[in-house]
């Protein structure tokens, strides 16, 4: 099957908008908000919610970025490594209300080990959870609190995000991959 | 520190976000003739990112969880040991710490013997310092474990070169064209000669500037055969120093006056010792390095060693990070 586009440029700043309405109407406003996009791709999607409260409410919300890698529970029955990366939060999370950030939700095994590194940085209010794409097949006791778009998948399908800051272009599209091939975790 | 570019590449699923590395092949680390400049930059990149986890109230990751690193060490250390043990245990790992001149080592063990038996209690690394020159590649040959080098005798020292190297990184960005000069006991240092192969990567140049009897026999034969054409030579102090970007002294064990390699302390301290007067001959922001340990008015004065152009607290800080990433890439996940 070639590659399949789920949701272009437009419907995905629509879902953002959308998302970023639930946000402040779920926290009542956007005073005490920070937000934390976990790398590579919730960064800027963080950074993209930032900016749409920016105009909504005219307040500067901060935004870091996690690197997980050094969290995942997988790091020692890899056959490969991850390079690890930089995580960056220039602000103390403890007392706010922290909104994780990530572009595709599947067997919550990322933010899981998001949770851990977050507990690490200090102690927030409360952990709500963004995603750009939930696709499903949990493995874990975790859910989103706020869901850009729900597409329900097979595990042999791949969801890709594409993100102009990263990709230079903005999509979301959906491709069969051989069978097995997705088991690589 | 800034928001790290993010890397290119296409972000398939959750599980598969971070970029994967497939170019890490060492399974020890001897020493870093055989680094390439992508995996150099690739323990840079690794260990700015723990840079950030030292910045923090918890330093802890779980990483390394369940995984035991060894150090051995058989000749006396105080900073190295301590740094390579806080480093694994900021990862999650269990540390072991053997003194060798306190083991059966001191009943007459033999050295792959005692590593055999840290084998056999399924340790993850060995972290060993020796005496000896080419004392861990002997491990090496001999074991399965994981073996990084803390110094073996005069031959290297690979994560003081990469921690020096680091440093300077993060204080000039783009070392190429600067100017580094290592000052002092080069026949006996295993540190200037990690930092000749580290930095040959990076489009420096390095002087290595001593009297004739504390360079080394054969080092200009090295030198040429394996064309390490970045670095020099040079026995006058204010020749070398002049432009330099960083100046890094050695210790100098005051055992080497007896083996007559200097003639006095006093007339070592004119020539070759690192103070303000003789700085000013170098640029005008010169960084001052020391791998320590220093012998303060020998070397080094203390206004400099103490001064606003050192960096030697950093080095120590910066090393811990290194050792992160260097325990990270050997006992993170299988490699075999």
């Amino acid at each position: 099957m070639p590659e399949k586009i789920l949701l272009n440029s437009s419907d995905i700043e629509r879902a953002l908008v959308r998302v970023a309405h639930e946000i402040l109407e779920r926290n009542k406003g956007a005073t005490n908000i920070v937000f934390i996009g976990i790398k590579t791709r919730g960064v800027p999607l963080a950074q993209r919610l930032a900016s749409i409260i920016r105009t909504m409410e005219q307040v500067d919300i901060p935004v870091g970025s996690l690197d997980i890698t050094l969290y995942r529970d997988d790091v020692s029955s890899l056959s490969f490594k991850h390079v690890v990366q930089q995580t960056y939060v220039p602000f103390d999370i403890t007392s706010k209300h922290l909104i994780l950030v990530d572009d595709v939700f599947y067997t919550g095994r990322s933010i899981r080990a998001a949770l851990d590194a977050l507990i690490d940085l200090g102690r927030p209010e409360s952990i709500q959870l963004a995603v750009l794409i939930d696709r499903g097949h949990r493995e874990l006791p975790i859910r989103a609190d706020f869901v850009g778009k729900n597409i329900p998948t097979a595990r042999n399908e791949e969801i890709k995000v594409y993100l102009s800051e990263v990709d230079a272009v903005d999509k979301v599209t959906v491709m069969r991959t051989e069978e097995g091939k997705n088991e690589l975790k | 520190m800034s928001l790290s570019e993010p890397r290119q590449g296409v972000s398939t699923k959750e599980t598969m976000a971070q970029p994967s590395i497939d170019y890490w092949k060492h399974r020890h680390v001897l020493d870093l003739d055989d680094f390439s400049r992508e995996e150099t930059d690739l323990v840079f990149e690794i260990a700015e990112g723990m840079v950030e986890i030292l910045d923090r109230d918890v330093k802890k990751v779980p990483t390394l969880r369940g995984k035991t690193i060894a150090t051995m060490f058989f000749e006396p250390s105080t900073r190295t040991r301590a740094s390579f043990e806080m480093a694994a245990k900021y990862l999650g790992a269990d540390t072991i710490s053997l003194d060798a001149t306190r083991s059966s080592v001191a009943k007459g063990e033999s050295l792959v013997d005692s590593l055999r038996t840290l084998q056999a209690l399924e340790v993850d690394a060995i972290i060993m310092r020796h005496n000896c020159s080419g004392a861990p590649y002997l491990a090496a040959q001999n074991l399965d474990t994981s073996i990084i080098n803390a110094g073996d005798g005069w031959h290297a020292h690979p994560s003081q070169g990469l921690l020096d190297i680091f440093t300077m990184r993060q204080q000039l960005g783009d070392l190429k064209g600067r100017k580094a000069v290592i000052v002092g006991d080069i026949l006996h240092s295993r540190v200037a000669r990690s930092n000749i192969w580290g930095m040959r990567h990076y489009g420096m140049k390095l002087v290595l500037c001593a009297p004739p009897t504390l360079i080394p026999h054969g080092l200009r034969d090295m030198l040429e055969k394996y064309s390490l054409n970045h670095v020099t030579i040079e026995h006058n102090l204010d020749a070398a120093i002049e432009n330099a970007d960083i100046v890094m002294p050695l210790r100098l064990q005051k055992e080497r006056q007896q083996s007559g390699l200097i003639s006095s302390l006093r007339e070592y301290i004119q020539g070759y010792q690192i103070n303000s007067s003789r700085l000013a001959g170098a640029k005008p922001d010169v960084l001052v390095m020391h791998p320590g340990p220093m012998n303060e008015g020998a070397e080094i004065s203390p206004d400099v060693a103490y001064g606003t152009r050192s960096l030697i607290e950093q080095q120590v800080t910066n090393g811990v990070a290194v050792r992160m990433a260097l325990l990270y890439l050997i006992a993170g996940g299988k490699n075999r």
